[in-house]
């Protein structure tokens, strides 16, 4: 216990985007029950906080990359990146739901958007967590706020239903991750992760205890619900199909790439010198997630339920960077996250736009041309989906590309030849939606489409230019990952 | 960016052929949907790239051997990727063949296509951009994307724009590529993972000086990577079962690209890159690949004679072709690969012809049927003309394009192993009896009544007709034109795979000029 218990002023300021981040969700909020008629202000400020946070978590402006309250939190150029992630996700859902929320008509808009600040919060300290006690505080704030998001249709039975299951399989997961964490602190008397690393055995080939076996084996479960990762996959397909367009790109994204950055933030610091033991498993999941993903895509004709199958895939292909356990592996799939996150807001963003009110048209079939209907929309509905497929010059691609180099210098020649394979046979259903938009006439129903509201195309411009970006310049953000990368596995 | 700002600006003529279709690209995008202004300008763009391209020539011909007009620009700090791209003999004419056949296509697209067709030219100059980036494209990497970059365009062209079935049938086309040529990414990585290098220049000098070698497993993994991606695009038999019905339900100008240029993507990776990049594998399958390109040829050959469908024969007969143009490659030796390089612009010019007039056919009746024509030649005396130039080039007559290619293709596998030129020259015979009956039920024979409208080709129908028989009869006739400087690149290229030449051809001090008239200096290196 150090001398003064009032931790020093830096570890506020390294924590200064969630203190913003929870002050703008409690004004969201209190606004929220004083306030009559449109909430579309709310959904400004909740904006507003985003940015905030997000300039905050600039390195130099009020962070100093260090450790904060007694090693909880690490604050390093690892967690900075991710909490950049999960902050631009929120703002980009935000943007994107403000006209959907007004279009549904729901006298609750403060909510949404306070539950998305909230969930951001979780996620911020998920990816900065240094302890597994954090991790586990993280994931809580940030689930609870997202089952919550997901039922926000409080009226639609398949939003229930797929609220619902959310809550209880994430729940259940949960508890695989603290059990995990209490079978680790029995037998090694700690939950912090750099602690747990010196604990572990220096000799690769040396024996682990069993407990120390089954806790990593718990911790595995535990986050591989959160990411949906096969064989804890099933629960994806029906969430994303039952929830809110906006809410499935944000949970598809945001809450997906902080589980993923803690799952690269345990296995790579704790659980690195015993990686020999742990490997081959992600060698099996990570195969098994992208054949059960993209297979499963394969006969969808839902749109939201296919871009689920495809999210399962997608993980798949992040496994494959943790099953290299590599430094380059870590940064592959830090861009590949960020870039992913990206394309999918956007897709689900347009999705949720034609889809129309009360959601009457997510069928692929109800997109047929909308190539005609609304040319700007479907070419950037093409670009997300180009960049879904690893098409070059995108962002998808430039992720795909390192995560498959990751690979083969792992020397997993396999993995890689079949992960190919699998990115082969997701272009077949990726194309169904560029057949619909492009190649077939729309039908009479879904003729009348509005041209999408000025916040709303905001965000699909700015994910579409987001998407390029990282496709033609990615030089940048890959140097970043590639730094912090070597600095989580280096220490 | 400054440097390869610099580069522009000092006429890096390659950057610029490269970068004309791509602004062209821009610029036909952002204009007014219904006005004659896209077409303007994919003219205009398309017209400048072959100018620009024209200019390749003088510096490429001084060193065919060797990349000309380089561009060498890093992709980003931490990225060993680069946007390295040369011109050498190979390229060159390639490159040539390309830019010269856009403007056609985008007449042919100003004729053919009914509707959207501001679309259609922006997505010929995304295509073009793709095509000349494959080209020139001398890291592995850059050449993966402009390779993507060409197929995401006409995949867009045959969905988009083609027959009734032509969704189902570009989606087939699509995933056959893409599977192939992630096996070709995979294949990069690889590379990469053994040399720590992207660029191909650099890995064929780290291979040569002995820094690395890469052992049997490596080569095997490295070749049947780049192997997929090849044989699909080319195709080669029995990878070829998207190809009838793509080119078959493809709009007309997308067929001409298709079977003209973008078959020969699939030929020169192999030349470039296939039999380069792991040089003893390639040699221990050539002869199966060889088989195989002989089964196609064949194969082709028979299927083109059954077909009651004019451009569903001409794409059979696309497949014959290409399969000597494999064939030509796996023979390893200096007259197979010069027939090779030599075909594929012969090929180009006398394929996209007859696709044209095929076009100018179905423009008048709107059927590809041979049975709804008959008698054309009475109606289109001019018409009936040209086809049967263009005809006869693909058959390999003389004097016309084709047969110099299939000379020393025929040539080249007869050294390699007779037996493959006795069954390939099957093909050549076979070749004559589908062209010959099919033109002669189209053309001659009864005047099918319903057809009495036909007319002519009119003045405009000319402007793609002219260039392309002029260059029919110039390779024909004046090969030399072409040919030092195609063995030179292919001289250097069968070099590098550290191959024994079976047949050295000396290089003297006037350069590669000299090549083809030295003939009787060819000497055993044995």
């Amino acid at each position: 216990m150090p001398a003064n218990f009032m931790p020093p002023v830096a570890d506020y300021l390294r924590v200064s985007p969630e203190i913003l981040l929870t002050f703008f969700g409690i004004v969201v909020m209190m606004l929220e029950a004083v306030s009559k008629g449109k909430r579309t202000y709310l959904g400004v400020i909740a904006l507003l906080g985003l940015v905030a946070a997000f300039v905050a978590n600039v390195p130099g402006l009020l962070v100093s990359p260090g450790a904060a309250f007694q090693d909880m939190l690490a604050v390093d150029s690892y967690g900075i990146f991710f909490r950049a992630v999960v902050i631009g996700v929120g703002f980009l859902s935000i943007l994107a739901s403000l006209s959907y929320l007004d279009r549904e008509d729901s006298n609750a808009g403060g909510e949404f958007y306070a539950l998305i600040l909230f969930s951001v919060v979780g996620q911020c300290i998920m990816v900065t967590a240094a302890d597994l006690i954090m991790v586990f505080i993280g994931l809580e704030i940030s689930s609870i706020a997202t089952y919550v998001l997901a039922g926000f249709l409080r009226d639609d039975r398949r939003n229930n239903e797929a609220a619902l299951k959310y809550f209880l399989l994430g729940s259940f997961a949960t508890a695989f991750l603290l059990y995990g964490t209490a079978w680790l602190f029995g037998s090694l008397g700690s939950t912090n992760l750099e602690q747990i690393r010196k604990m572990m055995p220096d000799n690769p080939t040396a024996s682990i205890s069993a407990i120390v076996a089954v806790a990593v084996a718990l911790i595995f479960v535990g986050l591989g619900f959160k990411v949906s990762v096969a064989p804890f996959q099933m629960w994806a397909p029906d969430v994303y199909q039952g929830a809110a367009a906006p809410a499935s790109g944000f949970m598809s994204a945001g809450p997906k790439a902080a589980a993923f950055a803690v799952f690269f933030r345990i296995f790579m610091t704790s659980f690195l010198p015993i990686h020999e033991r742990w490997a081959w498993l992600m060698w099996g999941c990570a195969l098994g997630t992208m054949l059960i993903g993209n297979l499963g895509a394969l006969l969808q004709t839902n749109v939201k339920r296919m871009l689920g199958y495809s999210s399962i895939a997608h993980a798949g292909y992040v496994l494959v960077a943790l099953a290299a356990a590599s430094s380059i592996g870590v940064s592959s799939a830090m861009f590949y996250l960020c870039s992913y996150a990206v394309m999918n807001i956007g897709a689900f963003a347009v999705i949720g736009y034609v889809a129309s009110r009360n959601e009457r048209f997510v069928k692929i079939e109800d997109l047929a041309g909308l190539g005609r209907r609304q040319p700007a929309a479907a070419a950037l509905l093409s670009i997300f989906v180009f960049s879904l497929i690893g098409v070059p010059l995108t962002g998808g691609f430039v992720g795909k590309f390192y995560i498959f180099q990751a690979a083969l210098n792992s020397h997993l020649v396999w993995l890689t030849v079949l992960g190919l394979i699998n990115s082969a046979i997701a272009a077949y259903y990726y194309l169904k939606i560029i057949v619909a938009i492009y190649m077939r006439q729309p039908d009479v129903a879904t003729m009348q489409l509005e041209a999408p509201p000025f916040t709303l195309r905001l965000a699909m411009w700015v994910s579409a230019i987001g998407v390029l970006v990282l496709g033609l310049f990615p030089a940048p953000l890959l140097q970043f990952a590639t730094s912090s990368a070597a600095s989580l596995a280096g220490k | 960016m400054d440097s390869f700002l610099a580069s522009v600006l000092s006429f890096n003529y390659l950057a610029l052929t490269l970068f004309i279709p791509l602004i062209g690209f821009f610029v036909v995008t952002a204009c007014p949907r219904r006005s004659r202004l896209p077409f303007f300008y994919a003219m205009v763009s398309s017209l400048g790239a072959f100018i620009a391209a024209l200019r390749l020539i003088r510096p490429a011909l001084a060193h065919p051997e060797g990349f000309t007009s380089q561009i060498d620009q890093s992709w980003g700090a931490g990225t060993n990727i680069r946007l390295h791209m040369g011109v050498d003999g190979i390229s060159l004419w390639l490159i040539l063949l390309t830019t010269f056949l856009l403007p056609m296509a985008v007449w042919a697209t100003e004729k053919m296509v009914k509707e959207r067709r501001k679309s259609f030219f922006a997505m010929l100059m995304l295509f073009e951009f793709g095509l000349i980036g494959v080209f020139s494209a001398l890291d592995l990497v850059a050449f993966y994307v402009f390779w993507e970059v060409a197929l995401v365009p006409m995949y867009l062209m045959v969905g988009g724009w083609g027959g009734a079935n032509a969704f189902k049938v570009s989606v087939k086309f699509f995933v056959y590529t893409m599977a192939g040529s992630v096996l070709m990414l995979g294949s990069i990585l690889y590379l990469h993972s053994l040399t720590g290098s992207f660029d191909y220049v650099d890995i064929l000098k780290s291979v040569s000086s002995g820094q690395v070698s890469f052992s049997a497993r490596d080569q095997l993994f490295i070749f049947f990577g780049l192997l997929a991606a090849f044989a699909v695009k080319a195709p080669i038999f029995p990878l070829h079962t998207w190809l009838p019905n793509t080119y078959a339900e493809a709009p007309m100008p997308a067929t001409f690209l298709l079977a003209a240029v973008m078959s020969k993507m699939g030929t020169y990776g192999l030349l470039r890159f296939g039999i380069t990049m792991a040089p003893n594998a390639a040699h221990r399958f050539a002869p199966w690949i060889a088989l195989c390109a002989i089964i196609g040829i064949v194969y082709g050959a028979l299927l083109a004679l059954v077909q009651p469908n004019i451009k569903r024969l001409i794409a059979y007969s696309s497949l014959s072709h290409v399969g000597f143009i494999v064939l030509g490659i796996f023979s390893f030796n200096q007259q197979g690969a010069d027939g090779a390089v030599f075909q594929m612009l012969a090929h180009g010019v006398s394929t996209g012809a007859l696709f044209l007039l095929a076009g100018y056919l179905q423009v008048r009746r709107h059927s590809m049927e041979i049975a709804d024509f008959g008698g054309v030649a009475v109606l289109a005396p001019r018409l009936a003309a040209v086809f049967s130039i263009a005809l006869f080039a693909s058959i390999g007559l003389p004097t016309l394009s084709n047969f110099v290619g299939e000379f020393l293709l025929l040539q080249g596998a007869a050294i390699a192993n007779f037996r493959w030129a006795v069954f390939a020259a099957l093909g050549v015979i076979l070749s004559a009896a589908y062209m010959l009956w099919m033109y002669q039920r189209t053309f001659f024979g009864k005047l099918n009544p319903e057809i009495e409208h036909f007319h002519d080709l009119q003045w405009r129908d000319w402007v793609p007709v002219v260039p392309l028989v002029a260059m029919m009869v110039w390779l024909g006739c004046y090969s030399q034109t072409f040919m030092p400087s195609i063995s030179a690149a292919n001289y250097q290229l069968l070099d590098n795979t550290n191959m024994t030449n079976q047949y050295r051809v000396k290089l003297d001090a006037s350069g590669a000029r000299a090549i083809l008239n030295a003939q009787p200096e060819v000497t055993h290196a044995r």
